[in-house]
């Protein structure tokens, strides 16, 4: 697990080494070292909020180029439903759709027509026996990421079927093989046009023992300025959308829980909220809840990195969007009402990290949980950031577990200096 | 190491919005020492009860974690009124909660006996009009 590879970079020579992803990263994964920030791949959740903080731009989400893709024989676009919030005046997901084809995609598989069908899948999934409730969306990897580093406990509630994306992506290769059985599975791409940098990470790295069925991921942001170079909406395009309420709604939080059916959801967004509320959770504090969907970013996926428009403009143009459109478009049929496929559901839910541990042995733990107590009494409390941590108490743990030299702190440092000027102040006057 | 790791905490009477936050920070700090997540979620709910108890009743209080290589102490000391009766405090569903915190969900009578329940020890000493002491105790 040590391999994890990420979708968040940085680009040293933008980076000043100032202290605002410092200060603003969830789980204190960034340090600043020589002069720039340092990101602990083990602690990053791929959230994104650095990227869309950095004031330098020196963050970036890590993704597929367009030409990539394009080079395969048979390209298939999962647009996220998010996507549709991108463009002013929209009157019809059919023109984005046909603008992926134009900008050359062989086929276009939306990602909230899967949705549907999880939707469908959610409300018989929550009728099953002996499940841990409440449930917890599986849908958003930042929050199934910070569940394994921060909650082992509630990883028993994450609802066990997988995402519309992946969903998407298994019925979108279907389809291909079988209208085109002369492609070989190499040349197929199947390719998801991604709100954020997290969704990037799920496919490179999987879930658990699950292994994504997505090749390649592009930013919602490179192929909205394809798209608006052939969206022209002088013809009327093909009649391709098969979304539905559900599926757009979602792009936005509240979207997903809704569509169970029942009011006794939650559905919170931003990390902060997302935090309190598992905490709460873990503690026993939420009762009577049967779903809760929990999303990193503001608004939810439009509110991802990867994006163009602010989130609450996104989210007003796909209430127009939808307001004509019927709940579902997807409904299950025969032997599906009773029961979820197997091949819906993922086996193994992702081990617990234990990451924040001090060392392997608890005694030892011990001793260095007593020093780092003791250093932070004597660092002075204003959480500055110069020494490039987030906060003393950072620090603290930092130098303790030698990560970080003794001597960071400047302000200690600027009060010896002090201290020794004035004791020979102090000789020289008695002289 | 015979010396206990201590974590202390003030427990805010005057603001019933920051109640339950010892108990998260608590949960921090064990994670860091590598106790596992079973032992973690006891202490926490059981901290957690003593704390919601020392917020309604007592005008908030102090909580003390100790650390101790085969155990984890919890003490928490109030100035409140004490407990008159304790045997029926510790019955299931007995609470003195007022109103106004039974309309958030709390004063179900769960306090105490959820503290006893998710400990291995529990000990109970206190004066009417002098402040009630809970130590708790569980065993790593």
């Amino acid at each position: 697990m040590n391999s994890y590879e990420h979708s968040v970079s940085l680009d040293l020579s933008r980076c000043t080494g100032c202290t605002t992803c410092l200060k603003h990263c969830p789980t204190e994964a960034i340090r600043i070292q020589d002069g720039h920030a340092k990101i602990n791949p083990n602690r990053c959740i791929d959230c994104g909020i650095c990227i869309r903080i950095c004031p330098n731009k020196a963050k970036k989400a890590t993704y597929s180029r367009m030409d990539k893709v394009m080079k395969y024989k048979w390209k298939i676009a999962l647009p996220a439903p998010a996507l549709y919030g991108q463009f002013e005046d929209l009157e019809n997901v059919d023109y984005v759709l046909q603008g992926l084809k134009d900008i050359g995609f062989d086929d276009v598989f939306e990602v909230s027509k899967a949705a549907e069908l999880v939707s469908a899948y959610t409300r018989l999934y929550l009728k099953t026996n002996g499940i841990a409730k409440p449930v917890i969306s599986s849908a958003c990897p930042v929050v199934l990421r910070l569940i394994s580093l921060r909650y082992p406990t509630l990883r028993e509630h994450i609802m066990q079927l997988l995402p519309p994306m992946e969903v998407a992506a298994r019925l979108a290769r279907q389809r291909a093989m079988e209208e085109h059985p002369e492609l070989a599975r190499e040349d197929i791409c199947v390719c998801f046009i991604s709100p954020c940098p997290a969704k990037v990470s799920y496919v490179r790295n999987g879930f658990g023992d699950y292994q994504s069925e997505v090749d390649e991921v592009l930013s919602i942001s490179d192929v909205y300025f394809n798209l608006i170079n052939v969206m022209r909406r002088e013809q009327e395009p093909q009649q391709l959308s098969e979304s539905g309420k559900i599926g757009i709604s979602w792009a936005t939080t509240g979207g997903e829980a809704s569509a169970i059916f029942n009011d006794k959801y939650l559905a919170a967004d931003g990390i902060e909220n997302v935090n309190h509320v598992l905490e709460q959770l873990d503690n026993g504090n939420i009762s009577n809840l049967e779903f809760i969907e929990l999303n990193a970013c503001p608004g939810g996926c439009v509110g991802g990195a990867m994006t163009v428009e602010n989130p609450f403009v996104a989210k007003a143009r796909l209430q127009t969007l939808r307001r004509y459109l019927p709940v579902s478009q997807t409904q299950l049929q025969g032997e599906e009402k009773e029961f979820i496929p197997q091949n819906i559901f993922f086996d193994k839910l992702p081990t617990y990290l234990p990451i924040q541990r001090l060392s392997e042995n608890f005694g030892e733990s011990l001793r260095m949980m007593a020093a780092i107590q003791k250093l932070h009494e004597e660092l002075p409390g204003i959480d500055c950031g110069a020494c490039g941590a987030p906060n003393c108490r950072a620090y603290a743990e930092d130098v303790i577990c030698g990560r970080a030299e003794a001597d960071g702190c400047t302000i200690l440092r600027s009060k010896k200096l002090e201290a020794l000027l004035l004791q020979k102040e102090g000789t020289d006057d008695s002289q | 190491m015979n010396e206990a790791v201590r974590f202390h905490f003030v427990v805010d009477g005057e603001d019933f919005t920051s109640a339950g936050q010892a108990s998260v920070q608590v949960k921090k700090n064990l994670r860091k020492l590598g106790i596992s997540p079973e032992i973690i979620r006891k202490i926490s709910i059981a901290m957690y009860e003593g704390e919601i108890n020392m917020v309604i009743h007592a005008d908030g209080g102090e909580a003390d974690v100790l650390v101790y290589e085969d155990r984890i102490e919890i003490i928490l000391t109030d100035r409140g009124p004490g407990i008159a009766n304790i045997d029926l405090a510790m019955q299931e569903g007995f609470s003195t909660a007022p109103d106004n915190v039974r309309s958030l969900g709390f004063g179900a009578g769960m306090g105490l006996p959820n503290m006893k329940r998710y400990t291995d020890d529990m000990k109970i000493e206190s004066t009417l009009g002098e402040g009630t002491t809970i130590t708790m105790t569980v065993k790593l």
